[in-house]
């Protein structure tokens, strides 16, 4: 078997008495749509805020590309190849839609100490923030301020920021919230193609796109993985279908 | 050339047909005030660094204006006086020379911001304005208590320190030294706003959480900020002290901290030219109501209040409009 990109050996999180994340031990491998689905308040965000650094786990580890990184803050397991989407999108709004992704291709750079240059005359970022928003297709409002953008704009202009990170392993928290029909339905084609690039780790809400996409599928509920397998394995699963999805699914 | 850029020219050509003016009418007065408001300007300038692209909230940059002041005090005296600074392990002289003491008070309260910034930056918001205050007044009282450089008197100097080739002494040749730092300190800053550094800091301002998710540390991004604020704030407090041939706590008061901030509200937060249009207003506000009524300040306080209210991007908002991104 090959070795994951990410992984999770037992999480624990608690809240006072609400045990947000229960013993999660999960993986993604390279080439692969990892979907965690569950219903609101199974413990999703927690899971990300671990995996990304932004919470410390009480008990369990985080590993990326086989090493240790639960200890490690947000930025050293950003600059190992972990790129995160925001749920809320977490972009300048001041700054225009091109600064935004030049601000990622800079993260990447390493170089952020330099004060006297001109980061648009930077070729090498400027090469790879553009060919970023052209992926997402937001080439032609690079000079736009991102506050202008409309809500599914902002969407992808996430994606275009995690793209110029040119990560190992993306992680995205619902990357389709609130972008209506069409824009989930480009945006999962998209998506389709960029496994190839890194594996995703995918939180999603909109079960179109995870059956359409996803390799293996995970439920969370109550902080726990209650199951973890294939489209096919997961639809039919019936404790699945008992605590989540229904039986129209 | 944008509006903004026009009033920019506006001012800096302000900056120098006033003097050239009062040069020609034979008002030295004049010079000194113009003196007065280029110091000032500096001083925010190095605020508005921290405030405008950190968003760091400093309510202690008198710690670094004083610093400077008293680098130059400290130096000058010493020279003065022909004692050494210190003998032990080596023997330092005090100096007369502007190049060594804007070296050492750059030096000095550079060091200094990076200490505060270092505890202070732990925090945010009220509690970052808090403890900047609370270094200030530590400064403030330290200085007061320590009797080897005037303690509460504070300290005079009885000749203008020399620059090379100049006489500072002569009103507007001292002006000339002080507008060239300011526009070289304004030339560093626009190239800060638009460099790799001024991008992830303006960044770090507005989500903290992205910048650490694309690798960079924006508490480190702030703390070169306010390292490089707080050196431009204590240059320009060592011209200040060479200004007035003093340097007393005052420098290093609360309020002092709030005139700087007040300084760069009423120009413009974040406007490259706001600290210019903040202090030239200020210093003019001054001479001018100063002489009609002790309580002058109650007028500055209701233009700060309009400029709060109505015009949020300063003097330079308002004349300007909103500012333009590239």
């Amino acid at each position: 078997m090959t070795e994951p990109v990410l992984a999770t050996h037992g999480l624990r999180k608690a809240y006072g008495a609400l045990q947000a994340s229960d013993g999660i031990t999960l993986d993604l491998r390279p080439g692969e749509i990892h979907a965690i689905i569950g219903p609101n308040g199974a413990g999703k965000s927690t899971l990300i805020a671990q995996i990304c650094g932004a919470l410390t786990p009480d008990e369990g580890r985080v590993e990326l590309l086989g090493q240790d990184v639960t200890a490690e803050t947000t930025q050293a397991r950003a600059a190992r190849g972990l790129a995160r989407t925001f749920q809320i999108s977490a972009l300048a709004m001041q700054d225009t839609v091109l600064q935004n992704v030049l601000l990622g291709a800079l993260g990447a750079s390493g170089r952020p100490w330099r004060f006297l240059s001109r980061v648009s005359k930077d070729r090498d970022l400027r090469a790879t923030a553009e060919a970023a928003l052209e992926a997402v297709g937001l080439a032609d409002l690079a000079a736009l301020r991102t506050a202008e953008l409309s809500h599914g704009q902002r969407r992808q202009l996430e994606v275009a920021v995690a793209l110029t990170l040119r990560p190992r392993a993306f992680v995205m928290d619902e990357p389709m919230a609130g972008l209506g029909q069409e824009g989930s339905q480009r945006l999962t084609v998209f998506l389709d193609g960029l496994r190839q690039q890194a594996p995703i780790l995918l939180v999603e809400h909109d079960m179109d796109a995870v059956f359409a996409l996803a390799d293996r599928i995970s439920v969370l509920v109550y902080g726990r993985v209650i199951a973890t397998g294939t489209v096919d394995e997961i639809r039919r699963d019936p404790l699945v279908r008992d605590a989540y999805l229904g039986d129209g699914a | 050339m944008s509006r903004e850029g026009l009033v920019n020219a506006a001012l800096l050509l302000a900056l120098v047909a006033v003097p050239g003016w009062a040069l020609w009418a034979d008002a030295p007065f004049t010079i000194t005030l113009a003196t007065r408001a280029v110091i000032f300007a500096l001083a925010a300038v190095g605020l508005n660094i921290a405030l405008g692209m950190g968003g760091l909230v400093s309510l202690g940059h008198a710690v670094f204006f004083g610093i400077g002041g008293y680098a130059m005090g400290i130096l000058a005296s010493h020279a003065q006086n022909y004692t050494p600074l210190m003998e032990w392990p080596f023997e330092i002289a005090g100096t007369k020379s502007m190049p060594v003491i804007w070296l050492v008070a750059v030096l000095a309260s550079g060091l200094a911001a990076l200490l505060i910034g270092l505890l202070s930056l732990r925090t945010s918001g009220v509690y970052f304005i808090m403890i900047t205050l609370a270094f200030g007044q530590m400064m403030y009282f330290f200085a007061i208590s320590w009797p080897a450089y005037g303690g509460e008197d504070g300290l005079s100097i009885y000749v203008r320190n020399g620059f090379p080739g100049l006489n500072t002494l002569d009103p507007i040749q001292f002006y000339g030294l002080c507008f060239g730092l300011l526009c070289l300190v304004l030339v560093l800053h626009a190239r800060l706003m638009r460099s790799p550094f001024g991008l992830a800091l303006n960044a770090a301002r507005q989500v903290p959480e992205r910048v650490r998710a694309v690798g960079l540390d924006p508490v480190r991004l702030q703390l070169v900020a306010l390292v490089i604020s707080g050196a431009i704030t204590g240059l320009a407090g060592a011209l200040f002290a060479d200004l007035n041939r003093f340097v007393s706590p005052t420098m290093l008061s609360w309020q002092m901290s709030g005139e700087i901030m007040v300084f760069v509200i009423i120009g413009g937060v974040a406007r490259l030219f706001g600290p210019v249009a903040g202090a030239g207003f200020y210093v003019l506000l001054e001479h001018l109501l100063g002489g009609v009524s002790e309580y002058w300040q109650i007028f500055l306080g209701l233009f700060l209040l309009l400029v709060v209210l109505f015009g949020k991007g300063g003097l330079v908002g308002v004349l300007a409009g909103r500012a333009r991104h590239d």
